[in-house]
């Protein structure tokens, strides 16, 4: 068996909210992403996913176990070798207005990204923003973030993680500061991108219907540990853990045409 | 209708700021009943977050101009009201409540102070103390969440605290605009389950504005759907999400189920949510809209009656002339 | 930044105000290259009040009043800008640095900036002075090292803000340095508020000039409205215009920069003229 793309070995972090208060943001957690793998990591706030998400990219340091990617450990690299292995995995944020900066245009944003891999160059960031659906792509190179609307900037957020080429992308809630319409839309994009280039995604969701949508397989966290993980079919169908259940209650609750008595 | 509480006819609103003008709402109609359980449902730019604002002429004074039609409450005439005469109107017959609690708490002072300077306000006669004991009851607050500070509170207590707060004035009708948004899932059913039952027990009228369709769905008897300012489709909820008629609700629709087609992709709207600072004479949604026909780029079509009557209007030239049969829904997949 | 003219340009004090401190600086430019007539020149024409010939008066050398305040353009200009500048430097990195790094170097940048803020500035300056002589680098020392504390808040609150945005973290996944993002990313963000009360200083300086030349702490070759009001005071009842023209140029150029300020501030700030 080769080895996961992802590795997160019995990883816990713990933060200081005050002299006395801790905070068990995440408690013994295992989860691995195999290359081209969809992993959905459902939870609600609070359950720790997103610190998950940060320490998966390499942001944030678990005070105890290991991230392996590649089979390396972050903690064992040094300056430049922890910087160039952050580039293998990308970041999709929920809020894309915050997740670009305001001060730099399209093609600032993205020549940044390419030049990752030497390939700092325009028609490379044409080439990119038109595979997100920005067309015509020479058009936007001139814009910044403000003259683009919500569902541009969530493309452009997309462009720019794609641009690294990276294994994995660690997609923080992305659907959930855009609206119900073009929610659709991304979905769809990174669809694509999955069926295209084999990417590992980590998708980071409360909702869990996004989940059965997209992803391989489910992981369920909760108060900072994981309750229950399996192939999608399998937890969704047949949860095992009553806060799953719980989970999978409540959004069925709200599907039309479910709305019984009021009918 | 006369015992409408609320009843807007025909409302245009628009916004002018810096030299541009936005037009966030246009020919609104919209009217709410004694115990009723209304729902607005729409999204950025939809101009429902304006339709609350404006129900209580909390709209921004001197950017906000009514250029047209009228709003009544309780049957009298409040379009062009004063800001002494609004302060009567808060409360009672309306209270609203908003998406961040946090915003509108004193974060100085205990919960139960709060709730009980909204019981001395609008209910001077009454001992506060019993009345704000009933109210936390209400709304199924402990005592010792009462006693405690907005920030030490979850976001579903502090919605509760909010809702006791609004319901000390005995409203007539409650506007919640996104109650439940910045809540977990599983409170959001907890919250929508207190709305009704407070509904329910005080007799009162609830409107209730989301772009969360499942959640309006389940709550409300009836419901209007708003695009770029206009209300597009209306009805009883039953009939305009069990056969919608207009091509926004009906992608609408697909796209909060997560519905894919036939070759896997996710049902979507394509193109981007309106500008509202360049609306056209139109039908707003023509852009995007997969069935447009040239009438509707040349003028917004009246509301006409669906097939089924029951009070179901839409707002769709195609719909008009029925020259297209809509899908029946064997094209969709559901997961 | 398509943003901020509009904003901007909409606040009629604001644009009232840049507009007389252009006005300012062109005639400071002018005197410099068109010498005119020489302000200290002592003619017979004592103590006049203002007239045709003389239309801000004489003063009791017979100097002209309005050749004094348009030259004394220039030091107030000069100490204004000079201090702001400075003062924002030194605020700007020491906020920068103390909002990003946090810890123990955030900890020791704050309490250093208490203690230049505990000082009254007016002592600290009179002290200074007294210690190493009159003269312009001095004054725009001791405003600078006054000044800079204001400056490195605002500058370290909005770091604050700015590190925990999602963009600096996408560029961090880019592999960028922390100190590439600290300079590249965020404090180009941060910069606005800064900047704004930076703006304020120059009235400051300006008030804290004229006040060590009014105690006569300044240098007396050079011509400033603060040594022009303090050998006015004398004459306060009998030749009113000695002391209320250099006064009103104060209090008109402070006010100046301060209105410039707050319209900055505005205009920086995005969440000023929202709708929705």
């Amino acid at each position: 068996m080769t080895a996961p793309l992802l590795d997160i070995r019995d990883v816990s972090k713990t933060f200081r909210r005050s002299r006395t208060e801790l905070v068990h943001a995440i408690r013994s957690v295992n989860l691995a992403v195999a290359a081209g793998e969809t992993i959905a990591l459902v939870g609600e706030s609070g359950s720790g996913k997103s610190t998950l998400g940060r320490i998966a990219l390499g942001l944030l340091n678990p005070d105890r176990g290991s991230v392996l990617v590649e089979g390396r450990s972050f903690s064992a690299l040094g300056g430049p070798e922890l910087r160039r292995l952050r580039t293998t995995m990308q970041p999709i944020f929920q809020d894309a207005s915050a997740a670009l900066n305001p001060r730099r245009s399209t093609r600032q944003h993205l020549l940044q990204a390419l030049a990752v891999r030497n390939a700092a160059i325009e028609p490379e960031a044409i080439a990119l923003l038109e595979s997100v659906g920005l067309r015509p792509g020479a058009d936007y190179l001139e814009r910044f973030p403000h003259e683009l609307s919500g569902g541009q900037r969530q493309r452009l957020t997309i462009a720019r993680a794609l641009a690294p080429q990276p294994r994995l992308i660690v997609a923080d809630e992305p659907l959930s500061g855009a609206d119900v319409s073009i929610r659709g839309q991304i979905l769809n994009l990174l669809l694509e991108i999955k069926r295209a280039h084999r990417i590992a995604y980590l998708f980071i969701t409360h909702d869990i219907s996004v989940a059965r949508a997209f992803s391989d397989r489910v992981a369920v966290m909760m108060q900072g540990e994981i309750v229950e993980a399996g192939p999608t079919e399998r937890v969704l169908e047949e949860p095992e853990h009553a806060y799953t259940r719980r989970l999978l209650a409540v959004s069925a609750g709200f599907r039309l045409g479910g709305s019984k008595e009021l009918v | 209708m006369s015992s409408a509480i609320l009843d807007m006819s025909d409302l245009t609103l628009s916004y002018t700021t810096l030299g541009r003008k936005l037009r966030a709402l246009q020919g609104v109609s919209l009217s709410v009943g004694e115990g009723e359980a209304v729902g607005l449902v729409g999204e950025s730019g939809s101009g429902k977050s304006t339709v609350a604002r404006a129900a209580l002429g909390l709209t921004p004074a001197g950017i906000a101009h009514i250029e047209a039609g009228c709003i009544r409450i309780n049957g009298r005439d409040v379009t062009h009201l004063s800001e002494d005469a609004w302060a009567t109107l808060r409360g009672h017959p309306i209270a609203i409540v908003f998406q961040d609690p946090l915003s509108f708490l004193n974060p100085v002072m205990r919960v139960s102070r709060q709730i009980a300077e909204s019981v001395e306000r609008h209910t001077p006669e009454l001992a506060v103390a019993p009345r704000v004991r009933e109210l936390l009851e209400r709304v199924k607050l402990s005592a010792s969440c009462a006693a405690s500070y907005p920030h030490e509170l979850s976001g579903g207590m502090r919605q509760r605290v909010l809702l006791a707060m609004a319901i000390a004035c005995r409203p007539k009708l409650l506007i919640a605009d996104e109650p439940t948004t910045a809540l977990d899932v599983t409170t959001q059913a907890e919250i929508l389950a207190l709305l009704e039952e407070l509904r329910v027990g005080l007799n009162m009228a609830l409107l209730l504005i989301s772009h969360d369709l499942g959640l309006v769905a389940s709550a409300c008897e009836r419901i209007y759907v708003m695009y770029a300012g206009r209300t597009i489709e209306w009805g009883p909820t039953a009939r305009v999400f069990g056969a919608p008629a207009h091509p926004y609700s009906e992608g609408l629709l697909h796209a909060a189920q997560t519905d894919r087609d036939r070759d896997g992709r996710f049902i979507t709207i394509g193109g981007d949510p309106p500008d509202l600072t360049r609306i056209g004479a139109g039908c707003a949604f023509a852009p995007r809209c997969g069935y447009a026909m040239a009438a509707c780029t040349e003028a917004m079509p009246e509301p006409i009656a669906s097939a089924e009557s029951s009070g179901h209007m839409v707002r769709c030239w195609r719909y008009a002339q029925r020259s297209l049969v809509m899908p029946a829904g064997g094209r969709v997949e559901r997961p | 930044m398509r943003r901020f003219w509009p904003r901007f340009a909409s606040q009629r004090a604001g644009l009232a105000a840049a507009g007389y401190v252009i006005v300012l600086t062109l005639v400071m430019l002018a005197l410099e290259v068109i010498p005119g007539s020489d302000p200290r020149a002592i003619t017979s024409e004592v103590m006049l009040p203002p007239s045709a010939a003389h239309l801000l008066g004489t003063d009791e050398l017979g100097r002209d009043v309005l050749l004094g305040i348009l030259h004394g353009i220039r030091v107030s200009l000069t100490v204004g800008f000079a201090a702001a500048l400075g003062a924002t430097l030194i605020g700007v990195f020491i906020g920068a640095v103390a909002g990003f790094y946090g810890g123990i170097l955030d900890l020791a940048c704050m309490r250093l900036s208490e203690l230049f803020q505990v000082v009254p500035s007016f002592i600290l300056a009179a002290v200074i002075v007294a210690l190493s002589g009159p003269g312009l680098p001095q004054v725009v020392a001791v405003i600078s090292l006054l000044g800079w504390p204001q400056v490195a808040r605002l500058m370290r609150a909005e770091v604050m803000r700015i590190k925990h945005l999602e963009f600096v973290d996408a560029v961090r996944c880019l592999g960028a340095r922390e100190t590439r993002i600290l300079m590249g990313e965020i404090v180009p963000n941060a910069l606005a508020p800064a900047l704004a009360a930076g703006t304020l200083i120059v009235g400051h300086a300006i008030l804290l000039e004229a006040g060590l030349s009014f105690f006569g702490l300044s240098s007396a070759d050079i011509i400033s409205w603060g040594r022009m009001l303090n050998s006015g005071q004398r004459f306060l009842f009998n030749a009113w215009w000695l002391s209320v023209f250099p006064g009103s140029a104060i209090f008109l150029t402070v006010l100046a920069f301060n209105l410039l300020g707050d319209a900055l501030g505005s205009a920086l700030n995005p969440r000023a003229a929202g709708i929705k």
